[in-house]
């Protein structure tokens, strides 16, 4: 019986800008997700760490010998062990190494000094209570600009007196780098020729991701067949393969990593951390698999901080409003070990985004690195490599030179935005901006929210004593790391791969690099190939996290999976459709140079009704090929982009402040985002709601704080606080379309935006609602006492 | 995390759990409805030797009113009084705090008398108890015993139950229908200790004058206080924005509240005064005096 | 010691330590749809349903103490179909990564179950004690709302519409 072509005409081609519901969904409504602690392997054991209780000490000695007594332990590793494999340090992301367990010294507080290993959880956690290590307190450097005064101690004395680091000269043994991007001279001159200039410190507080599901790894070496199975809550997993054969000297064809099911990671799990080595080092040395899930303590106490940037910025102007020169200076607080997930090249990320929206003639911008004791990380938490910074830091000017001129915030704005007929724009800091219309997207905000009325109010409310605020925030972001002539981190450049196998019945599998954490690739990636071959949404599956099947990538993070392997997909899919197109005409029986694409078929040219569907062509490329040409109807695609992409938005945000508590209640948030093209708008929709959030987060709730010991003051969910139903605002959301004229389908990604261009609108609004008390500046995040202490030292009092 | 191993027991009667924690002493903890101490083990904070798991005792988880007195036994849950129209709709106080306690999955297992147990100074239910002048029942060895609140209320974390006792039920005043109050909190978020709460209540006589207030504030010293001072200028007086100020200002007087991340020492007195201001209006407002 | 825990309408016999968290006594039974997520009681992603309506935080509760009690994890919420809070769910995209989902689905059961018709700021009041890193709950609202008029339906009805 031969096999027959099936239902040729496809039913529900469902491509760019349906909201179609989520394919992924279907397993995670019923709990039959896979996440990391869900997997369970035969013989498995645990392992639980112990923890440094200081923020610097030195170990005189750790003793294991009461915790291999505890009944299921099976052994007890340290930092000894591990120089015996040569895994004691291990290379960081941003050229620095770390300590994979505490070497000699510890130098933040948690930092992991020991792992346990052993047949149960309990036994596991047991053990590791029991590990006595002998400490010796040393003077802990908490505040970064005190962590290179003369008198500091030495943190990394690994590079004690070492003064060439990876990205040039240190100046202090606590110093990491310097990094600077503009001219200061000319820059220099702008400013000291302006009729305005204002100058303001702001910090963007050191925060952490804290998805739901925490970090973990199974290490899986098997004795039988040499190869290492590594499960990890990795946003990367093929970035982590390579740097594991790395590390580890295992070929890396005996390395597969598995990055199964991912609950939520906002660049929290991107980087390599000391828990995943331990194991894998423990799978090896034990030859079981072992299973390591950190408890939250762990995670919000050791795993990738985001932030910690102390940043002041000096905006000169003319009398008029038009921004005439930017300089900023930052300093940045990294921790122990530079363990920042920037590409190689930017060791501040893209923090040179920082002229945003505006048209800077000038600007100059240096970033100094400090080591601290504290955690290491720098992640890019729901941000591209420190986009957020740079983008609070301006939008958050932008207000104080509005106040500064007595100039309304939106006017000041729509006379220094970019002009449309100004892209691509080259910015004073090196970018090139794609597209934009940000006074027409602005406009569609203020209008949403009916700007006047409220300046109304807030004016007849401030007469009454009541106090009201409006926030703007007009920012651009910068995506898609990126074009390989610039981007890569650790020598592995910045692509993405996409590979498409159609099926002869017409259905299709589509594998990336990327591994989605709730971003819905499966569904996305899915439309991307429906749109551009003409195959039913429902009949193309969509597979990432496995290193042995999916094609090489970069990963998920910086909002680079739409500019980067959305545009792998959509190219892979064009390649197979010029097959297709050679098939089609092989089919119906005319030159390739006759066939045309259109509405979702082939057809001959100027012959209605002649047309073969892409179902038909992928049944013949297995059935009925052109004499000599190879069969099958498949490719892998790798999409190196040619630029980054700059979606922007236009953020307004209206508060209202209780006198006597200094409460501020968010009464409206308008969110009009421009991402370009949009696959789904459903899924947009609830990208920005999520990102919304944690931007409402950021500005008034979550925080990283330490005490002048170095005790880490945000250790578990009831101190670190992210925000419930009931917190959190109601979110009015719209968009403009400008489409990237660069990226294949116009998309520029939007899962960040709303991170990054929200904070400044919050605590915009909060200023704004206490400006005429003389309040120019507030920092994140803007709790009830700061805002009180404004309101009381105003002589402003209620109950 | 993974809490120390412990023995468990579950008795079936108050006199068999009360029998164990003589036997155990300090060692032992009660377990009702756990959401305090269980994080605490996980968290190693607390490594009791013994559980004695009170949730199989029978008869313990009524709420009904019995001479003048509410009784709320050691098994109501949080939600319980949450969901219990009679008490939402007479209890204004003890209406007001039960939506605010811990958060609302917590609440469907949490108690009411193992929070007045646990004692934590920025719990919601000792200021409640203080305000409504409540008793606590407490159950030994050798008998019954019952205690005004404030004698219960020792210290940060410590009640005056002694070795081998079990609190069984706290006592509230049924409320007339000239009585009111009110809790105020302010938290940072659903879930977290109270940065400072108050809890008022009072009882207007018929010619519109304070018969009988209390008040209490929780989160702002090593326990919850009584606004002694406060409640004085107000008993016997017609209530007006004067009087409450000056009230109000007495709970700053006595608070003695630690800095922490929720607030410095002085903002935590000064939400005191505000909140204690707050509950009073708010308790006026609901009996139709606005002030 | 051994325990009995009745999950899902099955009898599981157990051999658990005093001190095993019911969240890990479920997942060791293999229904892994109960996540784990913090330490200190406040995310409300191991929520489970107690005698069929109770939620509670099934990381801070011993399994010892559940016994005798019938137990709902997600795994029990579908039957030949759906339940209406999963079809609203994905109907109303109310889910991203997922993690969060089976506690705040359970959480929003025993809500409905009390509440049939919840406004928005019931829903969300109720709904505090789990959280969400992925939504901004906005979506999640919406799917309580759609489950609410589902299931207020006459049995039938919504087949017809």
């Amino acid at each position: 019986m031969a096999i027959e072509s099936p239902n040729l005409e496809p039913k529900g081609i469902q491509g760019l800008g349906k909201a179609i519901k989520r394919k992924e969904d279907s397993r995670f409504i019923v709990g039959k997700g896979n996440y990391l602690d869900d997997i369970n392997l035969p013989g498995m054991m645990h392992m639980a760490l112990v923890h440094s209780p200081y923020a610097h000490a030195k170990i005189n000695g750790i003793d294991s010998s009461e915790a291999l007594k505890v009944p299921g332990v099976k052994a007890v590793i340290t930092s000894k062990e591990l120089a015996g494999a040569g895994l004691a340090w291990v290379p960081t992301l941003a050229g620095d190494k770390q300590m994979v367990l505490a070497d000699g010294k510890v130098l933040y507080q948690w930092q992991e000094v020991a792992a346990v290993f052993a047949d149960t959880r309990q036994a596991a956690a047991d053990g590791a209570a029991a590990v006595q290590v002998d400490y010796e307190p040393l003077q802990a450097v908490v505040d970064p600009y005190k962590a290179t005064d003369a008198d500091a101690p030495v943190l990394r004395e690994d590079i004690k007196d070492k003064m060439e680091g990876a990205h040039g000269p240190r100046r202090h043994n606590n110093h990491i780098w310097t990094w600077d991007v503009g001219s200061k001279d000319e820059t220099d001159q702008a400013l000291a020729s302006s009729e305005i200039r204002v100058k303001q410190h702001m910090v963007y507080p050191r925060s952490h991701p804290a998805p739901l599901e925490p970090c973990g790894c199974i290490g899986d070496m098997s004795k039988a067949t040499g190869r290492l199975t590594v499960y990890m809550t990795s946003q990367a997993p093929h970035a982590i393969r390579t740097v594991l054969s790395l590390v580890t000297g295992i070929p890396e064809n005996n390395i597969r990593v598995i990055s199964p099911d991912i609950g939520g990671g906002f660049g929290n799990k991107v980087p390599v951390y000391p828990g995943y080595v331990c194991a894998i080092v423990g799978s090896i040395v034990l030859g079981v698999p072992v299973k390591w899930v950190e408890t939250r303590t762990e995670n919000l106490t050791t795993t990738g901080f985001a932030r910690d940037f102390h940043m002041d910025i000096e905006i000169g102007a003319t009398k008029e409003g038009k921004v005439t020169a930017m300089k900023v200076y930052t300093l940045a607080d990294h921790g122990a070990f530079d363990a920042a997930a920037d590409p190689s090249k930017y060791p501040a990320g893209l923090f040179s985004i920082c002229t945003g929206s505006y048209d800077f003639p000038k600007a100059y911008a240096e970033v100094d690195a400090v080591y601290t004791n504290k955690a290491p990380g720098g992640v890019a938490y729901r941000c591209s490599f420190r986009v957020t910074e740079a983008s609070y830091l301006i939008e958050r000017s932008m207000d104080v030179l509005a106040h500064e001129l007595k100039m309304d915030p939106a006017e000041l704005r729509i006379k220094n935005f970019i002009q449309p007929a100004q892209f691509p724009y080259p910015s004073a800091l090196g970018w090139t901006y794609d597209s934009g219309d940000y006074e027409k997207t602005l406009k569609v905000a203020l209008d949403k929210l009916g700007y006047e009325e409220l300046r109304k109010e807030q004016a007849e409310k401030r007469a009454k004593g009541e106090l009201m605020g409006i926030g703007i925030s007009t920012f651009t972001e910068i995506v898609g790391a990126g074009p390989s002539k610039d981007f890569d981190i650790l020598g592995l450049k910045m692509f993405d791969g996409a590979e498409i196998r159609v099926h002869p019945s017409g259905s299709a599998i589509v594998r990336a690099g990327t591994r989605h954490q709730g971003q819905g690739h499966e569904t996305t990636w899915a439309q991307i190939v429906s749109e551009e071959l003409g195959l039913d949404v429902d009949k193309i599956i969509v597979e990432e996290g496995d290193t042995d099947t999916a094609p090489y990538g970069l990963g998920t993070y910086a909002s680079r999976s739409t500019p980067v392997a959305g545009g792998a997909m959509a190219l892979g899919a064009r390649r197979i459709r010029e097959k297709a197109k050679k098939i089609a005409a092989h089919l119906l029986e005319v030159g390739e140079a006759d066939v045309e694409w259109a509405d979702k078929k082939f057809s001959v040219k100027g012959v209605p009704g002649k047309s073969v569907t892409m179902s038909q062509v992928a049944f013949a490329a297995y059935t009925n090929l052109p004499q000599g040409m190879e069969p099958g109807l498949e490719t892998t695609y790798y999409y190196d982009p040619p630029n980054l992409t700059f979606p922007n938005g236009a953020y307004v945000c209206v508060v209202d402040v209780d006198k006597g508590t200094g409460e501020v209640k968010v009464r409206r948030f308008v969110a009009i985002d421009d991402c370009g093209t949009i696959i789904n708008p459903m899924i947009v929709e609830g990208q920005v709601h999520g990102g919304l959030t944690e931007g409402f987060a950021m500005a008034f709730m979550q925080e990283i704080a330490f005490d002048a010991e170095g005790n880490n003051l945000s250790s578990n969910f009831t101190d670190y606080l992210l925000p419930t139903s009931l917190e959190t605002p109601k979110w009015e959301t719209g968009h403009t379309v400008t489409p990237s004229p660069h990226h294949p389908i116009g998309a520029k990604g939007v899962g960040e935006s709303p991170t990054v261009g929200s904070p400044a609108a919050f605590v915009n609004a909060v200023v704004d609602a206490l400006a005429h008390l003389g309040v120019r500046h507030l920092d994140m995040p803007v709790t009830r006492e700061k805002v009180w202490k404004v309101l009381r030292g105003a002589g402003i009092d209620a109950f | 995390m993974i809490p120390g191993a412990f023995d468990y027991h579950r008795p079936s009667s108050v006199e068999e759990a009360v029998a164990l924690m003589g036997q155990y002493g300090l060692e032992a903890r009660i377990l009702a409805g756990g959401q305090s101490l269980i994080p605490a083990m996980r968290y190693r904070l607390a490594q009791p030797a013994v559980l004695v798991d009170i949730n199989k005792l029978p008869n313990l988880a009524y709420l009904s009113e019995e001479n003048g007195m509410l009784r709320v036994g050691a098994l109501v849950r949080d939600t319980d009084v949450e969901f219990h129209q009679d008490i939402q709709s007479r209890y204004h106080l003890i209406a007001d705090v039960s939506q605010v306690v811990a958060d609302p999955i917590v609440r469907y297992r949490g108690t009411v008398v193992g929070s007045l147990c646990h004692n934590d100074p920025s719990g919601d239910w000792a200021a409640t108890a203080i305000a409504a002048r409540a008793q606590m029942v407490i159950r030994g060895q050798g008998g019954e015993r019952t205690e005004a609140i404030d004698d219960f209320i020792v210290d940060s974390f410590t009640t005056s139950i002694q070795e081998g006792e079990m609190a069984v039920e706290a006592r509230f005043p049924v409320p007339n229908t000239r009585t009111s109050g009110a809790y105020e909190k302010i938290e940072r978020k659903v879930g977290d200790y109270a940065t400072a709460a108050a809890a008022v209540q009072l009882e207007l006589a018929q010619d519109g004058t304070i018969k009988e207030i209390g008040i209490g504030v929780t989160a702002v010293a090593l326990k919850a206080l009584r606004v002694a001072e406060g409640e004085k200028l107000l008993r016997g007086q017609k209530p007006t924005r004067d009087l409450i100020r000056a009230a109000a200002e007495e709970a700053a007087k006595i608070a003695d509240p630690n800095p922490d991340a929720r607030g410095s020492k002085e903002y935590k007195k000064d939400m005191a005064r505000v909140l204690v201001g707050r509950g009073l209006v708010k308790a006026l407002g609901r009996l139709g005096v606005k002030i | 010691m051994q325990i009995t825990l009745n999950i899902n309408g099955q009898d599981k016999k157990m051999d658990v330590e005093p001190r095993t968290l019911l969240a890990h006594a479920i997942r060791d039974a293999g229904l892994t749809g109960t996540h784990i997520g913090c330490d200190s009681s406040s995310c409300g992603v191991c929520t489970v349903l107690l005698d069929g309506n109770i939620p509670v935080k099934s990381c801070t509760m011993f399994a010892v103490s559940a016994e005798g009690h019938p137990i709902t994890t997600v795994e029990g919420l579908a039957g030949s179909n759906l339940h209406p809070i999963q079809q609203a769910f994905h109907d109303q995209h109310g889910l991203q990564c997922g993690y969060c989902t089976p506690g705040m689905m359970l959480s929003s059961v025993a809500l409905l179950e009390r509440n049939p018709n919840p406004s928005e700021d019931e829903i969300r009041f109720a709904l505090s004690g789990n959280l969400c890193r992925c939504t901004g709950y906005q979506n999640i609202v919406k799917a309580v709302q759609q489950a609410a008029q589902a299931m207020n339906q006459p049995a039938g009805a919504a087949a017809d519409d």
